[in-house]
C-alpha cells in the first residue's frame, strides 16, 4: 500500500532496505549465535548518514523527524531485530540532550553522535525500579562542582558499547518524584564500570549490561536541565522513542510474514502447496491485516508527532502496544505455518519469535502502556463532562 | 589532493544469455551497471580525500545513459563528474578511449588517477595503462594495497600471480585497482539526494581538444571483423546410473586416459 | 558505414535490435537503422530473417590501397616478448614460441624474441625453442619488472626492427606495461587471445578472443597500423619443438641508462599454500558454490592428492572466503589447461569456463542436470558430489591398494 512517502522518505526506505539485506542478512544468524556486537553494521548505516536522521543539521544531522527514523528502523527489523535495537536505542538515549540540553551540551555531543563514531545508551531501569521507575536507588550528590553517582543500572541496551550515557538519578529523595535529575556521563570515567553481558532469550546481538556508580564523579554541567527535571526528561523522551519501537514490531513481522508466506507457496504437502489451504490463507491473510493496521497506526503517529503535538504519550503508546503485540502474534503464526522447519535454526522465524518478545517488554512494559492510555482515557473523559 | 576516478557503464555479463537459435548476445532486460572494478576504484579515491583532504571527480566516456552511472558515483562519495560524451568518439577501441579519456584528464588535472583493472565486458585490461602513456605519467597496475602517500610519492603493493612488489612512484601517477584493495562502501542518505539533484558536466570534441584521428571509429587501430558464439565441445557423453555405478563408469574412463 | 539495412527489405521486427551488443540499431519511422555506436561485429547480419542487413566489402581506391601498403611494407617478422622471472624464462614465453613459429612459418618470415634482464645462456634456450633471433638486454636492472623501463626497451626495439606481429603473454607483467607500448607506437592491441590465425587474403593476423565475460568470441583485426600487437594467455598455445641442434642469431642490445619513474622496493611471494603451480598442474579438482564451505574443499583436496593433482576454485567459491584467491580459475582469475579437470559443484558459468575449456578431460559433477558445464564436460555426472567424491577417493584408494 501506498503511504505517500516524500522523496526523501522513500530514499531513506530503499537504502535502509538496501544494507539490511546485504550486509545484515548474510551475519544475522552468527551474530545471534555468537551474541556478537555488530559493529562492522553500525560503521555502515553510521557512513551512509543514518545515525544523525533525527539530529538538527546544524548538529551535523540530516534535521528529519520521527517518521523517517521509523522507516529506517522499521527496514532494519525486518531482517534482525538485534541490529535494529542497537541502532535505535541510540535515538533513545539521544532524546534527553536533544529535547532539554542546554546549547554547550548539544553543540558538544551531538556532532558526534550525528556521524556515529560515538554510541549512546538511555539508563533508566534498576533492580528494582522497572515498571516502577520512581523506585530508583542511583544517587547524584552535588559536591563543590561535581555531582557524585552511585548505585547500579540493570539491563542497559548498548552497555559497555557506547561512549555516552544519559542516566537518571536521584538528587533529592524527599522530593519524590520531582526528586530525581538526568546526566550525561562518559564511558571511561573513573567510578563507571560495567558488569558482564547479559546472556538473552533474543535480539542477542544487542549488548545488554548492568552499569555501575562507584563514586563516579562529573562535571556539574553535566547535568541536563534543571534538578529535579530526571522523570520528566525520562517520560517525554520514552514518548518520542515509542513510535521507534512500534515501528520494529512492524518491521519483524513484515519480515516474518514474508518468510512464511514464501514458504507457504513452495512446500508441498497432499499434492499441493500448502498456501492453497484456507487454513493457511486465513492465517497468512490475518497477519497482513494486522501487519497494514500496524504500520498505518506507526505511520499516523510519526506524522501527528512530527507536526508538532505537544501531548503524544497516548498516541505513542498506542502505536508502540498494538504493533508489538502484532509483532508477537504473527511472528508465532510464521513458525506455527512453517511448521517443523520453523523450529529450526535454520530457517530465520524462529530467531525472530524469540527476539519480538522483548518489544511488549522495553520501553515500558504493554501494561504500563495501556495504564498511560488508561490515564489519558480518564483525563479526556472527565474534560467533556 | 586532486583525484579523478575513471568508470565504465558496463551490462551486468552475469546475466547476459546467448540465443541458443541465432547464436547472437540478448542484451534486453540485462541491467547496466558499473563496472564492479570501477566501484573500488573509486572507493580508494574517496578514502584518500577523506584522509588527506581534495576532490573526487569521476568521469565516464559514454552515451548519454551513462549520466546514470555518474549519479550513482555522487550517491558514493564523489564531488563532481563529468560525462565525456560526442557522436564523434562512437566505436572507439582501446587506443581511441584511453586518447580520449587522456585528453579529458589533462584539461581536469590530476594528482592521482584510479581505473579499474579491467572493464567486465572488453575484459581488457588496457585503457589503463594506455592513458597513463597518453598522459606522460607513470603507471601502477593491480594496486591491492596502499601503503603511504607522502611527500608527493606513493607507495603500494601490486598483486603479481605468486605474491606481490611493493612499488613506489612519483605523483601525478595512474593506478588500476583490484577487488582486494577495499569493500566499497553503501551510498549515503546525503549523496542519494544529492545524486538526483546535480546537473551532469558534459565535454565533447571541442571541450577535450582532440584530434579528430585519433578518436572513434576512425582513430582506432583495432577493428571487429565478426563476433560468433563459442564452440561447444562435441565428444560429451553423460554417465548415467546409481553413484556407484557412476564412480565404477568415471574410474574405467580415468584408466583408459592414463590418469590412474 | 559498411554495415547497410535495405529499407526495402526490413520489415521492423526488431529481432536484429536485440542481437546488438553495442546498442547500435535504433528504429526510426518503422524501420530499423544503424547508428554511430556501431562496431561492424556483424551480429545482425545473420539474425536478420529478412535477409535485409548486408555489410558492403571495404572498397580502397587505388591511392588508398598504395598508401597503406607503404605504411605496413617495412613491417615484417613475428615478433615475442619472452618474460623472464629471476631470470629464468617463463613457461608462457615458450608457448608464444610455439604460436609464432607457426604464424612465422605460414608467413614465411623470421621469427625473434625479446629478452630482458637474463643472461645469454636464457637467450639460447629460446633459439632451441625456435626463434631465429634473440634481442638481448642483459642490464641488471631489467632483472626486476618495471614499467617504466620494459616499456622504453620493448618500444625502442619494435620501433628499430619494425616487427609485423608482436605478440606478448597476458600475465601480470604483459597486461601491466604492453598496452603502454602500444599507445607509445600507435598501434591496435588485442587481449587474452585465445587463437591466432592468417588471413589467407589480406595475410593480416586474426586475433579471436572471448569478450562480453566470455559469451561471445570476436575475430579482432589491425588493418593498417604496425605491428599488430596481442597478448595471450598462459595455457592456451602449446610449445613448439625443442631443437637442441637449431641455431640463430643473438644481438646484444645497447641500452643507456634505464631511467624510471617507478621504483620496485621490493618482490614477496606467497606461493606457500599452493604447492604446486595451478597453471602447471595436470590434473586438477575444482569446487564451486556446491561445495558449500571450508570442509568441502578438504574432500576435494583429498581427492587431488589421491591423484597428484591441485584444487582449483571457481570465483563463487573463492568470493564466498571459502578458498583464497590463487586457486581462483576463470575470467578474473587464472587459465589452466590439465590433461583431467574435474568441477565438482561449478554451474559452468561462462566466466569460469574461458578459464578451464581447453582441458584435454572435463569430468564435471552436478546436481542440477541442466548446468551448463555439462555442455563442455567429456563426462558428466549428475550426482551430488558429497555422494560421488567420497565414493571416487575409496575407489581410488582401493585400486592403489590404500584402504
Amino acid at each position: 500500500m501506498d503511504y505517500f512517502l516524500t522523496e526523501e522518505q522513500q530514499v531513506i526506505r530503499d537504502l535502509a532496505r538496501r544494507i539490511a539485506e546485504e550486509k545484515v542478512l548474510p551475519v544475522r544468524a552468527e551474530l545471534d549465535e555468537k551474541e556478537e556486537f555488530p559493529w562492522k553494521i553500525m560503521n555502515i548505516l553510521a557512513k551512509s548518514d543514518f545515525m544523525g536522521i533525527y539530529i538538527p543539521e546544524e548538529y551535523g544531522g540530516l534535521g528529519y523527524g520521527t517518521l523517517e527514523l521509523c522507516i529506517a528502523i522499521e527496514e532494519l527489523s525486518r531482517v534482525c531485530l538485534g541490529v535494529s535495537t542497537t541502532y535505535a536505542a541510540n535515538a533513545l538515549g539521544t532524546y534527553p540532550i536533544l529535547l532539554f540540553g542546554s546549547e554547550a551540551q548539544k553543540k558538544k555531543y551531538l556532532p558526534d553522535i550525528a556521524s556515529g563514531k560515538k554510541l549512546v545508551a538511555f539508563a533508566l531501569t534498576e533492580p528494582n525500579a522497572g515498571s516502577d521507575a520512581s523506585g530508583i536507588q542511583t544517587t547524584a550528590r552535588l559536591e563543590g562542582n561535581e555531582y557524585v553517582l552511585n548505585g547500579t543500572k540493570q539491563w542497559i541496551t548498548n552497555g559497555g558499547e557506547a561512549d555516552i550515557y544519559t542516566v537518571i538519578a536521584m538528587t533529592d529523595k524527599s522530593k519524590g518524584a520531582r526528586g530525581a535529575s538526568a546526566f550525561i556521563v562518559e564511558k571511561g570515567t573513573p567510578g563507571f564500570s560495567f558488569g558482564k553481558k547479559e546472556n538473552k532469550l533474543g535480539i542477542r546481538a544487542s549488548a545488554t549490561r548492568e552499569l555501575i556508580f562507584d563514586n563516579c564523579r562529573i562535571p556539574k554541567d553535566n547535568i541536563i536541565g534543571r534538578p529535579g527535571m530526571g522523570f520528566i526528561i525520562a517520560m517525554k523522551t520514552l514518548d518520542k522513542s515509542r513510535t521507534g519501537v512500534g515501528a520494529q514490531g512492524v518491521g519483524v513481522a513484515q519480515g516474518a510474514f514474508e518468510v512464511a508466506a514464501e514458504f507457504a507457496k513452495t512446500r508441498h504437502q497432499f499434492g499441493s502447496p500448502i498456501i492453497s489451504f484456507q487454513a493457511i490463507q486465513h492465517m497468512l491473510a490475518d497477519m497482513a491485516i494486522q501487519i497494514e493496521a500496524a504500520r498505518s497506526l506507526v505511520y499516523s503517529v510519526a506524522r501527528y508527532i512530527d507536526s508538532g503535538a505537544k501531548d503524544i504519550s497516548k498516541e505513542s503508546a498506542m502505536a508502540k502496544t498494538f504493533a508489538t503485540d502484532v509483532a508477537m502474534k504473527v511472528t508465532v503464526d510464521a513458525v506455527q505455518i512453517m511448521g517443523g522447519a520453523g523450529y529450526m535454526r535454520e530457517y530465520p522465524v524462529e530467531k525472530m519469535m524469540r527476539d519480538a518478545k522483548i518489544l511488549q517488554i522495553y520501553e515500558g512494559t504493554n501494561q504500563i502502556q495501556r495504564n498511560i492510555i488508561g490515564q489519558a482515557i480518564i483525563k479526556e473523559t472527565t474534560a467533556r463532562m | 589532493m586532486k583525484i579523478v576516478v575513471c568508470i565504465k557503464q558496463v551490462p551486468d555479463t552475469a546475466e547476459i544469455k546467448i540465443n541458443p537459435e541465432t547464436n547472437t548476445l540478448v542484451r534486453e532486460g540485462v541491467p547496466s551497471i558499473i563496472n564492479p572494478y570501477d566501484l573500488h576504484a573509486l572507493e580508494a579515491g574517496v578514502q584518500i580525500k577523506e584522509e588527506l583532504g581534495g576532490t573526487v571527480t569521476v568521469i565516464t566516456m559514454g552515451p548519454p545513459q551513462a549520466e546514470s552511472a555518474l549519479r550513482e558515483a555522487i550517491s558514493l562519495g564523489a564531488d563532481e563528474v563529468i560525462l565525456i560524451s560526442d557522436r564523434a568518439f562512437a566505436g572507439s577501441d582501446t587506443w581511441a578511449t584511453s586518447y580520449t579519456l587522456s585528453r579529458a584528464i589533462k584539461k581536469i588535472g590530476a594528482d592521482i588517477i584510479f581505473c579499474g583493472k579491467q572493464a567486465i565486458d572488453g575484459d581488457t585490461a588496457q585503457v589503463g595503462p594506455e592513458t597513463a602513456e597518453f598522459l606522460g605519467i607513470p603507471h601502477i597496475s593491480y594496486v591491492k594495497k596502499i601503503e603511504y602517500i607522502r611527500d608527493g610519492v606513493i607507495r603500494v603493493q601490486r598483486m603479481m600471480e605468486d605474491g606481490y612488489d611493493v612499488v613506489e612512484s612519483p605523483l601525478p601517477v595512474l593506478l588500476t585497482v583490484v577487488k582486494e584493495l577495499n569493500e566499497p562502501r553503501m551510498p549515503s542518505i546525503r549523496g542519494v539526494l544529492a545524486s538526483r539533484r546535480i546537473e551532469i558536466k558534459k565535454m565533447g570534441m571541442a571541450d577535450i581538444e582532440a584530434r579528430e584521428d585519433c578518436v572513434g571509429l576512425k582513430g582506432s587501430p583495432t577493428k571487429v571483423k565478426n563476433i560468433f558464439a563459442p564452440e561447444r565441445r562435441k565428444d560429451s557423453m553423460m554417465i548415467d546410473g546409481t553413484p556407484e555405478e557412476q564412480v565404477e563408469k568415471l574410474i574405467e574412463e580415468m584408466r583408459k586416459i592414463k590418469c590412474l | 558505414m559498411p554495415i547497410i539495412i535495405k529499407k526495402d527489405k526490413c520489415t521492423g521486427c526488431e529481432t536484429c535490435i536485440e542481437s546488438c551488443p553495442y546498442d547500435a540499431i535504433e528504429i526510426k519511422d518503422g524501420k530499423a537503422i544503424i547508428n554511430e555506436y556501431c562496431n561492424e561485429c556483424s551480429a545482425c547480419l545473420s539474425v536478420c530473417p529478412e535477409g535485409a542487413i548486408i555489410k558492403k566489402e571495404e572498397v580502397l581506391v587505388k591511392e588508398e590501397l598504395k598508401e597503406r601498403e607503404k605504411r605496413l611494407q617495412d613491417y615484417s617478422g613475428i615478433m615475442v616478448f619472452a618474460e623472464q622471472r629471476d631470470g629464468k624464462v617463463a613457461h608462457v614465453s615458450l608457448e608464444l614460441l610455439g604460436a609464432g613459429r607457426r604464424l612465422a612459418d605460414q608467413l614465411n618470415t623470421h621469427l625473434s624474441a625479446v629478452l630482458l634482464g637474463a643472461d645469454r645462456s636464457e637467450a639460447e634456450e629460446l633459439i632451441k625453442w625456435g626463434a631465429d633471433r634473440v634481442y638481448l638486454c642483459n642490464n641488471h636492472s631489467l632483472r626486476t619488472f618495471n614499467d617504466d623501463p620494459y616499456t622504453d626497451v620493448l618500444s625502442k626495439v619494435i620501433e628499430e626492427y619494425k616487427p609485423s606481429i608482436v605478440l606478448a603473454g597476458a600475465t601480470p607483467i604483459g597486461r601491466s606495461f604492453i598496452p603502454r607500448v602500444a599507445a607509445r607506437v600507435r598501434t591496435g592491441l588485442t587481449a587474452d587471445c585465445t587463437s591466432l590465425e592468417i588471413d589467407k587474403e589480406t595475410g593480416n593476423l586474426l586475433q579471436i578472443r572471448p569478450a562480453f565475460g566470455g559469451n561471445i568470441m570476436a575475430t579482432i583485426l589491425c588493418p593498417d597500423h604496425r605491428p599488430q600487437m596481442a597478448t595471450v594467455r598462459p595455457r592456451v598455445m602449446k610449445k613448439g619443438q625443442y631443437d637442441p641442434e637449431r641455431k640463430g642469431e643473438i644481438i646484444e642490445l645497447n641500452m643507456d641508462e634505464i631511467e624510471s619513474r617507478t621504483k620496485v622496493i621490493e618482490t614477496v611471494k606467497e606461493t606457500a599454500e599452493l604447492g604446486v603451480n595451478l597453471q602447471e598442474a595436470e590434473i586438477i579438482v575444482s569446487g564451486g558454490r556446491g561445495v558449500g564451505g571450508k570442509e568441502g574443499f578438504k574432500l576435494l583436496q583429498e581427492l587431488a592428492d589421491l591423484l597428484g593433482g591441485v584444487v582449483g576454485a571457481s570465483r563463487a567459491a573463492v568470493d564466498e572466503g571459502w578458498i583464497p584467491y590463487s586457486h581462483q580459475i576463470g575470467q578474473t582469475g587464472k587459465t589452466v589447461n590439465p590433461r583431467l579437470y574435474i568441477a565438482c559443484g561449478i554451474s559452468g558459468a561462462v566466466q569460469h569456463l574461458v578459464g578451464m575449456q581447453s582441458s584435454d578431460i572435463i569430468v564435471a559433477i552436478n546436481k542440477n542436470p541442466e548446468a551448463p558445464i555439462f555442455n563442455v564436460a567429456t563426462y558428466g555426472i549428475v550426482g551430488d558430489l558429497f555422494e560421488i567424491v567420497p565414493l571416487l577417493i575409496n575407489k581410488i584408494k582401493e585400486i592403489k591398494g590404500l584402504s
